[in-house]
């Protein structure tokens, strides 16, 4: 049996967030700079963050927009980054597919990296949890870094307008996007994907309307599957 | 850098992200119930992010935009420095503070 209270677990939850303030936090406010940048004005900025709600997603859509890319290209791209949600939604449903329509609606609406870390963990170790502990706790995990995405999002809007032009801004997102490439290289499997994306990227320059990268993308992403089946296979024979 | 302000490309661009991110973070829970994904499609699934954003970060560093192309050593330097950092430290934002130093040192160096 469970000793906590509902109370307890929404603020555990939270409790739970705080070590992604420092990624949510400094991420929304360069978002909002960079797009500040790019022109936006503070209303599209906040209207981007506050419905889009995906920072890699975002700032994917802020580089190939300022490529020129045409706008199908930003949308298969960016929503491609955010594919992992799909499977965030999928691994979770077990889980909280019985609450209520308008929960899991909003669960959904919320549903994040840090959300789904937090939760997952929580739900599989303590499987004797209800599904309206589960929803809570849920909630609390969400409950610092989703307005705080918000929040940063604008000071990184205000605060863009202010910053001189001799900062080399240009590289302010291809940084970005590699600080993001580090952890996702948790397994052999991951590497791969990068590396045959990272190569077939450059090979696939030339091609017009940006569609190199989907074709580097799509590379990357079958090579990865393909690696985890061939040291799946690898660790069978070794066993 | 172009100026993306008030444009209509703008607009779909927020309005077509917000429609497909909640639709992918819908799917499963909203809709799917307690249904199956198939191994085929989670295993394709896991490295999305991993193969596009690598993808569309290489180009930037190999041709960079202010040098219309050409390599240029400060930024590509950076990019090693972040990557390394990134690895090692499992951590976004030391990458970021790492890279962005790099930059500064350099660029300031090489004058």
């Amino acid at each position: 049996m469970s000793s906590t209270t509902p109370k307890s677990l929404f603020w555990l939850g939270a409790r739970d967030s705080t070590p992604f303030i420092f990624v949510a936090g400094p991420f929304g406010v360069l978002f909002g700079v960079l797009a500040a940048e790019a022109g936006l004005s503070i209303v599209e900025v906040l209207t981007f963050s506050a419905t889009v709600f995906a920072g890699a997603a975002q700032f994917t859509a802020l580089q190939l927009m300022q490529e020129e890319a045409p706008t199908i290209i930003v949308l298969i791209s960016a929503l491609a980054v955010n594919l992992r949600v799909a499977m965030y939604s999928a691994s979770l449903t077990p889980y909280l597919g019985a609450a209520p329509m308008w929960q899991r609606a909003l669960m959904a609406f919320i549903l994040v990296d840090q959300s789904y870390a937090l939760s997952v963990v929580k739900f599989e170790t303590e499987p004797q949890l209800s599904i309206r502990e589960r929803v809570i706790y849920y909630f609390g995990t969400s409950s610092i870094i989703t307005p705080l995405w918000f929040i940063a999002t604008y000071v990184g809007a205000t605060a863009g307008r202010a910053i001189p032009e001799s900062w080399a801004l240009d590289f302010a997102l291809p940084i970005a996007f590699i600080a993001m490439i580090g952890p996702m290289l948790r397994t052999p499997a991951h590497r791969v994907a990068a590396v045959v994306a990272c190569l077939a990227s450059t090979a696939a320059a030339g091609m017009p309307y940006n569609l190199g990268l989907i074709v580097a993308g799509l590379l990357g992403m079958i090579a990865g599957a393909q690696a985890e089946l061939w040291f799946e296979r690898r660790r069978a024979v070794d066993r | 850098m172009r100026d993306l302000g008030g444009t209509w490309e703008l607009w779909v661009v927020i309005a077509g992200l917000a429609i497909g991110s909640f639709t992918f973070r819908f799917l499963f829970l909203g809709l799917m119930g307690g249904r199956a994904l198939s191994p085929w499609l989670l295993r394709h699934l896991r490295y999305t992010a991993v193969g596009i954003i690598p993808a569309l970060v290489t180009p930037l560093v190999i041709w960079p935009s202010v040098t219309e192309g050409t390599t240029e050593p400060a930024r590509l330097s950076t990019a090693i420095v972040t990557i390394v950092i990134g690895v090692l430290t499992k951590n976004v934002i030391y990458a970021i503070l790492a890279g962005a130093t790099t930059l500064a040192v350099v660029l300031a160096s090489l004058g």
